[in-house]
């Protein structure tokens, strides 16, 4: 049992899917039967279909266990670690044999993401136990001046990795060009896009990295304070930053004179989000640390000219200041191996939707979307037909199935009316309808409207409006044209990204989908069999055997028929719940 | 500042770079629909309505957000503009109720003007028509109503707020389409921080907030508003013999159109029903209406018998200059005694006394619009968003421009949350906060050594008497951390221009001209007067107290400060009046209560003053007034005094007559005569001359004001300058010695109005006030006001909506020593004093530090007054209203 490790991994994934009750489970075994290994926790490893996950890493080499419960943690206890018998078929991923999921890992560079599931992110030692704060120790022993700092950035080819996909160097020239006694460096954690959780698994998972990366982006630019702007909706992130900060601040990475840099002075705080996805955007979200309602302002000036309380402000999303000591590390060439021409080194994706292996992934810029979708992602779940991706969120657009082998980068991604965006990869199968997709998308973000801008504040209103009532058939044949032309003048007149992008998941599904538009509104139907009002559930008279258990069932007592007699449904009454199909148990029941 | 070159549509335009196209659009006569625009905001970007072309720019630009730079081309029209503008429009209007005929903007409407230029394609529009579930009306505020269903989202209300009331109690609520205009939590505007200005009110472009009262006069009067000594210029607007409006005058260098609660609803007392309408006699303990004729022959058989040491008289603050001149040369002229005052003696007598010693004049220094150029505001002793919320808003601008604001109250006033520091010393220990402050610029040399070897005197003598003002001992005694008082004194000292903002809770004390001396040591030291934007500012209270004092409302001077007892100014007037006058320096208004309880005051004549609610002690007030002989009241209303009198006399208010005001900045302004006469009333000026001319006086056959006014400043050399004529537009401030002199923007530039021409430094000690807390009566009463309302609330509690806004006396404790007393918020108290006790409603709120409770003056259900002690400053005769000891208990 010597030198036996059991790492649980404790992310939000982890948790939620059982992981504490797992650990407590280990914990009480330990203790109870006064076992000599060591117990440790862990963040996310991007294996979220598989958690709660246990890695047990003994004298042979590690062994990462998926789906586990206390009943398994249990047999893990004794089998494994008692008998050092591993359970093989419970085993997900190992360096020792081939496991079912290993192409879940195959492909991926982890560079962002290097110590997620590697290390307790509550331990700054074991961060730097992995190069962590070797970067900083760099410059500060080096001396390396803020002007190479910027050309290893700007050379490194990192863009920014929040979705606006500008040269982090570059960004950084701008805010260290602008001369101020006071700066601000803000690190952008508002992850407000529906399917993506790319942030959080890194703040949970390492919040030392983000912290090294804003530290030295604080030192490049001048800045006298931080501040990471992280929703509150991450508790656990937040708890997180806020026990590395005060590790930072008592190892001397936060403080005066920082690591014997002379006038060096920096010190970060976290400020919660109260739940706007608007602050997301940077003035938007200056405005919100600044104590005023979260809505964006006009650039320019922009923040790196007058930011936060006026000052120069240098912002950047997790992702890239994660980067940061990497690429300050290992050097910008290192980084820039990965990657096309313009989009260089990784970059992390959340998969989530009608896709097998959801997570999280690094992959380097250049691969393709079928690859992440078939390979890493392990396919279409029940074997279904993959119809589309959303890339970007509520900003993005979708990219159809034809069009998968587009590469993975920021140019190539644009050019399909998607963008990259923060990293939300939404997978679609052949039962999502597009326009119902459009619709939820829309629905978010005219809801998130700051309600600023006429625009953004009443168009997308009724661009929502015209969506829902195309997919309740009630749609008009003048529709799909108010809705480009709306689309196009909302696009061109808002003031902020958020108003900008709204209507990119609606254009989008126009361009690709046309044909489910037109269904929707010249035939009443929906090829998906998705909009509930465009359904008819109706008894198939051969298979019906009169059983009554869909009658039984129906919660609005809409079907009829005697015993033993072929049943029918009242079309009148029907609210297409469904019920009746999934109870019947003779294929009767049938939907068109 | 170079001038920028640009085109719009062709047309060749120079305007200064800092602005933006649709500014430099407008000046120029070329329309640019617009809907969130304001001249007075910071351009916000929101309607997206004035969308227009730049050559070399994709796409469309915001007019309003973009600045012009040298050589743009701009198309204010185009296909795509109008497109664009169109489906704007039809955004706009797609929920805007289409009721033009039953709103109130009706006609006056930004949003009608924009569809009118645009268009609307009827067709077009039906696209996007959906009209809105109904959004109730908050109609919670007695003076304005907001109506969701018909605002545009343009987001003025909320930045007029913001940036020119620094109130901020609107902002957007919500979010998405539901988005709305709120306060804090939604609450009713009445429940919201809301001061009720009405500045959001005026600028609404819709029908979406807007007045109760919307009747549009069908006449206009330019005039200045009685309220307070600011001075605002207003419009009060005329139905037949009624005042419907009253609205800020946007060209006035005063007040720049803003106006608060009191200005722009505060007009309903003029048609009040109760305004006293025919003269009234008492007869058999009854007042009887009387006519003129009986009334004024009464009073002067009564007055004949009651000259010299028998009489005094109490002039007004309210009334105008000319007014207060007849009542003054009556009371020299006729009656023989220099036994005038005014209410002037209970508030700023110390600047007076203190500014004259050691500057030569007892006035503001600067002028209102100076501030927006100030450094550093050091406020004292001044309530300045309640008593005078239009100067409030010059410093608040001042703060927007980059000035450091300090704050030096014993109570957590609203200016505090735009104060850079705040400290809160025990009340009564300005002297030494001052002194303190003084220590550390002289420790640190911050002094400016120049200005005080060139322009002050009596420097050395002065610096001996700081050795008990160590930063150690001021914290004893002023309870503020002595790093505060040191900080505080550093940036007055550095931050310059820095300029004095002061009212009563300096002068009020029994060492009240002491601290006023303090103040101006203060100035003098670090060179912080005669100079623009820095100077010594005490805010005068009411409307013309510094009229009444420059036209010789007061017992030692005749008009402009010439002193009774200098032989060649007696001569002067003697000559002028053609009368004999006393050399003999009258009694001060305390003093003359006194005199009267003694006996020796038989008669007494008071104009526009309720002394029973406003003097310290009110008790010993009510005790005299019932001794007097013959007592004659002139007012608008019936007031609590005025049931003391034998005679009283209805006069016309502000709106019926026509004269002037000095306001506190020393700008002499034109009153003017909006309706007639309420009644059967007369003007002050005519009723005194009446009662003059009755006693067989010469001299005072008045035909109308401007004989009055240029009589009295052919009299006065630092008036001599002005006449109605050059007031017309714009009052000109003193002195102004001849007819071509502009005025005087701010007080000694090149020398002090001293005999020698220098200021001069005054050695100080520090004493306490005369009744502090002890066992028996343990808390601290300082007395303050209230925004809603004015002195003893004559007036303002005859506006239905200033009752609504603040209906009674608040009892202001601190939570520990309310906690300690057993007193919970809102129930009845009872608050005694050595001298009276008082119910009233306690409010826990810790705006009061521990040990002080506050109350105002203006409610004569809990007379204040009958709490405070009558000890005065021993020069200026001042009552100390701002310290006195009570105790509590609950009722």
């Amino acid at each position: 049992m010597k030198n036996i490790q059991v790492i649980v991994g404790l992310g939000s994934c982890g948790i939620a899917a059982g992981a504490n009750k797992v650990y407590d489970k280990i914990l009480a075994l330990k203790t109870l039967d006064k076992l000599n290994f060591d117990l440790k926790k862990t963040s996310c490893i991007g294996m979220c279909f598989r958690e709660p996950l246990v890695e047990i890493i003994d004298e042979d080499g590690s062994y990462l266990y998926g789906n586990i419960d206390e009943n398994k943690a249990v047999d893990l206890i004794e089998y494994h670690v008692k008998n050092g018998e591993p359970i093989k078929e419970l085993v997900v991923k190992s360096d020792l044999f081939e496991t079912p999921d290993k192409n879940f890992f195959e492909g991926q560079v982890k560079i962002a993401l290097r110590n997620c599931g590697m290390i307790d992110p509550e331990k700054v030692e074991e961060y730097e136990a992995r190069g962590g704060y070797k970067a900083l120790r760099m410059i500060a022993d080096m001396k390396i001046p803020q002007t190479e700092i910027i050309q290893k950035m700007i050379d490194s080819g990192l863009r920014g990795r929040g979705g606006g996909g500008f040269s982090t160097g570059m960004k950084w020239k701008f805010a260290n060009a602008n001369k101020s006694n006071e700066k601000y460096i803000i690190c952008n954690a508002d992850e407000g896009d529906p399917g993506a959780f790319m942030d959080r698994s890194l703040l949970e998972g390492d919040p030392h990295a983000v912290i090294e990366g804003m530290i030295i982006g604080a030192y490049t630019i001048g800045a006298t304070a931080g501040v990471i702007y992280c929703r509150a909706e991450y508790p656990l992130a937040i708890k997180r930053l806020n026990i590395a900060l005060e590790q930072a601040r008592k190892k001397g990475f936060l403080g005066k004179n920082i690591l014997g840099i002379e006038g060096f002075n920096l010190d970060i705080y976290v400020k919660e989000g109260a739940g706007a996805f608007v602050c997301g955007e940077e003035t938007a979200l200056i405005a919100s640390v600044e104590g005023e309602r979260g809505m964006p302002r006009k650039r320019p000036p922009f923040p790196a000219e007058s930011g936060l309380w006026r000052k120069p402000t240098n912002i950047n999303n997790v992702e890239t200041f994660a980067n940061v000591p990497w690429i300050i590390y290992n050097g910008s060439q290192e980084y820039a191996k990965y990657g096309t021409e313009k989009s260089k080194g990784t970059k992390v994706f959340a998969l989530t939707g009608k896709i097998n292996n959801g997570g999280l992934v690094e992959v380097p810029m250049g691969i393709t979307i079928k690859e992440i979708i078939y390979k890493l992602g392990g396919g279409i779940q029940g074997g279904k037909k993959f119809k589309a991706v959303q890339l970007g969120g509520p900003s993005g657009g979708c990219i159809p199935e034809y069009l998968s082998n587009t590469i993975v980068d920021y140019d190539s991604v644009n050019a399909t009316g998607a963008i990259m965006g923060s990293g939300g990869m939404v997978v679609m199968d052949e039962t999502t309808c597009m326009v119902d997709m459009a619709r939820f998308f829309l629905d978010f973000t005219q809801k998130e409207s700051c309600g600023k801008c006429t625009f953004c504040r009443i168009g997308t209103k009724r661009m929502l409006e015209i969506l829902t009532r195309i997919t309740e058939g009630e749609g008009r044949e003048s529709d799909v044209a108010t809705l480009e032309e709306l689309a196009y003048q909302i696009k061109d007149s808002s003031l902020c990204g958020l108003g900008q992008t709204a209507p990119n998941p609606v254009l989008t599904t126009l361009k690709y989908f046309k044909d489910e538009f037109v269904a929707h509104i010249l035939e009443k139907k929906c090829p998906a069999k998705s909009c509930k009002k465009l359904l008819t559930y109706e008894v198939h008279k051969k298979n019906c055997t009169g059983c009554t258990v869909c009658a039984k069932n129906c919660p609005v007592n809409a079907i009829e028929g005697e015993r033993k007699q072929l049943h029918f449904i009242k079309q009148d009454i029907c609210i297409k719940c469904g019920v009746c199909f999934t109870k019947c148990k003779f294929n009767a029941i049938t939907l068109s | 500042m170079a001038k920028v070159n640009i085109t719009i549509d062709g047309i060749k335009l120079q305007a200064n770079p800092n602005k933006t196209i649709l500014e430099v659009a407008l000046e120029n006569n070329i329309y640019i629909p617009n809907l969130c625009h304001h001249e007075d905001l910071v351009p916000a970007g929101v309607c997206r309505m004035c969308m227009v072309e730049v050559e070399g720019q994709r796409g469309q630009v915001v007019a309003c957000k973009t600045l012009i730079s040298e050589g743009m081309k701009v198309k204010v029209d185009s296909p795509e503009i109008s497109v664009i503008r169109q489906t704007t429009l039809e955004l706009v209007q797609a929920n805007h109720p289409q009721d033009c005929n039953n709103c109130k903007q009706n006609n006056n409407c930004q949003l009608q003007q924009v569809t009118a230029f645009v268009g609307m394609n009827q067709k077009r529009f039906e696209r996007m028509r959906k009209t809105k579930p109904f959004i109730e009306i908050d109609n919670s505020n007695p003076f304005f109503n907001l109506d969701h269903n018909k605002c545009i989202m343009c987001g003025i209300c909320v930045r007029t707020c913001d940036e020119v009331q620094g109130v901020n109690a609107l902002n957007y609520g919500q979010r998405g389409f539901n988005t709305i205009i709120s306060t804090f939590g939604n609450r009713p505007i009445k429940d919201s921080v809301c001061e009720s200005c009405g500045e959001c009110v005026v600028r609404c472009p819709v029908g979406a907030l807007y007045p109760k009262n919307t009747q549009i006069p069908a006449r206009e009067a330019k005039t200045v508003c009685t309220y307070c000594g600011v001075g605002c210029n207003i419009f009060l607007g005329v139905r037949g013999d009624k005042v419907v409006s009253s609205r800020g005058d946007r060209t006035s260098i005063v007040n720049k159109g803003r106006l608060c609660v009191k200005g722009r609803f505060g007009y309903e007392f003029i048609n009040h029903p109760d305004r006293l309408k025919t003269p009234l006699i008492k007869k058999n303990g009854k007042f009887e209406e009387a006519s003129w004729d009986e009334a004024l022959d009464l009073i002067a058989k009564k007055f004949s018998t009651r000259k010299k040491e028998k009489f005094a008289a109490f002039s007004s603050a309210r009334v105008t200059n000319e007014e207060n001149y007849v009542i003054q040369k009556f009371t020299r002229a006729v009656m023989e005694t220099n036994n005038i005052d005014h209410c002037a003696r209970l508030c700023h007598a110390p600047t007076v006394s203190g500014l004259v010693q050691t500057f030569g004049s007892g006035a503001m220094t600067n002028s209102i619009d100076e501030f927006y150029n100030t450094k550093t505001v050091f406020s004292i002793g001044s309530n300045t968003t309640a008593a005078h919320p239009i100067i409030a808003l010059h410093i608040k601008t001042a703060k927007r421009n980059g000035a450091k604001i300090i704050v030096a109250n014993p109570k957590e006033i609203d200016l505090c949350r735009h104060a850079d520091l705040f400290l809160q010393q025990y009340p009564g220990t300005d002297v030494a906060l001052l002194l303190g402050m003084i220590r550390v610029i002289v420790d640190e040399n911050l002094t400016d050594k120049k200005f005080i070897k060139e322009r002050c005197e009596n420097y050395e003598e002065f610096i001996n008497s700081l050795e008990n003002f160590s930063l150690e001992n001021v914290e004893i005694i002023t309870g503020v951390p002595k790093e505060k008082i040191a900080e505080a004194a550093r940036i007055y000292a550095t931050n310059s221009p820095s300029s004095i903002v002061y009212a009563m809770g300096i002068t009020q004390h029994t060492h009240g001209t002491d601290n006023v001396l303090a103040i101006s040591n203060l100035a003098l030291l670090t060179g912080n007067v005669g100079k623009e934007s820095s100077g010594v500012n005490p805010l005068r209270g009411q409307n013309n107290v510094q009229g009444a004092c420059d036209y010789g409302a007061l017992p030692d001077v005749y008009p402009g400060y010439q002193k009774v007892n200098n032989k060649a100014a007696k001569e002067k007037f003697e000559k002028a009046w053609g009368v004999k006058l006393d050399n003999k320096i009258g009694i001060t208004h305390t003093e003359i209560i006194n005199a009267i309880e003694h006996g020796s005051i038989k008669a007494l004549y008071q104009v526009g003053e309720n002394p029973v609610i406003s003097e310290a002690d009110a008790n010993h007030v009510k005790k005299a007034l019932e001794k007097l002989d013959f007592f004659v009241v002139q007012d608008i209303f019936m007031t609590e005094t005025a049931q003391y009198a034998d005679v009283i006399l209805p006069a016309s208010s502000f709106a019926e007559k026509d004269g002037t005001f000095t306001n506190t900045e020393r700008r002499v302004q034109r009153v003017r005569k909006a309706i007639e006469p309420i009644g059967d009333s007369k003007p002050d000026w005519w009723i005194t001359s009446e009662i003059a001319k009755r006693m067989g006086a010469k001299g005072f056959d008045f035909t109308d004001v401007e004989e009055v006014f240029n009589e009295s400043n052919s009299l006065v050399p630092n008036f001599a300058g002005i006449n109605y004529e050059r007031i017309e537009k714009v009052g000109l401030q003193w002195p102004c010695p001849t007819i071509d002199h502009p005025g005087t923007k701010f007080l000694h530039r090149e020398k002090f109005a001293t005999p020698s021409g220098k200021a001069k430094f005054m050695p100080l000690t520090y004493k306490v006030s005369k009744e502090l807390p002890d066992t028996e009566y343990p808390l601290l009463l300082t007395t303050d006001r209230s925004l809603y309302h004015y002195h003893t609330s004559t007036m303002t509690r005859k506006v239905k909506g200033l009752r609504i806004l603040d209906e009674e006396e608040l009892f202001k404790i601190n939570p520990e020593d309310a906690k300690l007393f057993g007193i919970e918020d809102g129930e009845m108290v009872s608050v005694k004093s050595r001298r009276g006790e008082v119910k009233v409603k306690a409010r826990v709120t810790d705006i009061c530090q521990k040990g002080v409770v506050s109350m105002t003056f203006h409610f004569f259900e809990s007379p204040t007054n009958e709490l405070t002690i009558c000890e005065v400053d021993p020069v200026a005769k001042i009552p100390e209203t701002k310290v006195c000891a009570v105790k509590v208990e609950k009722f």
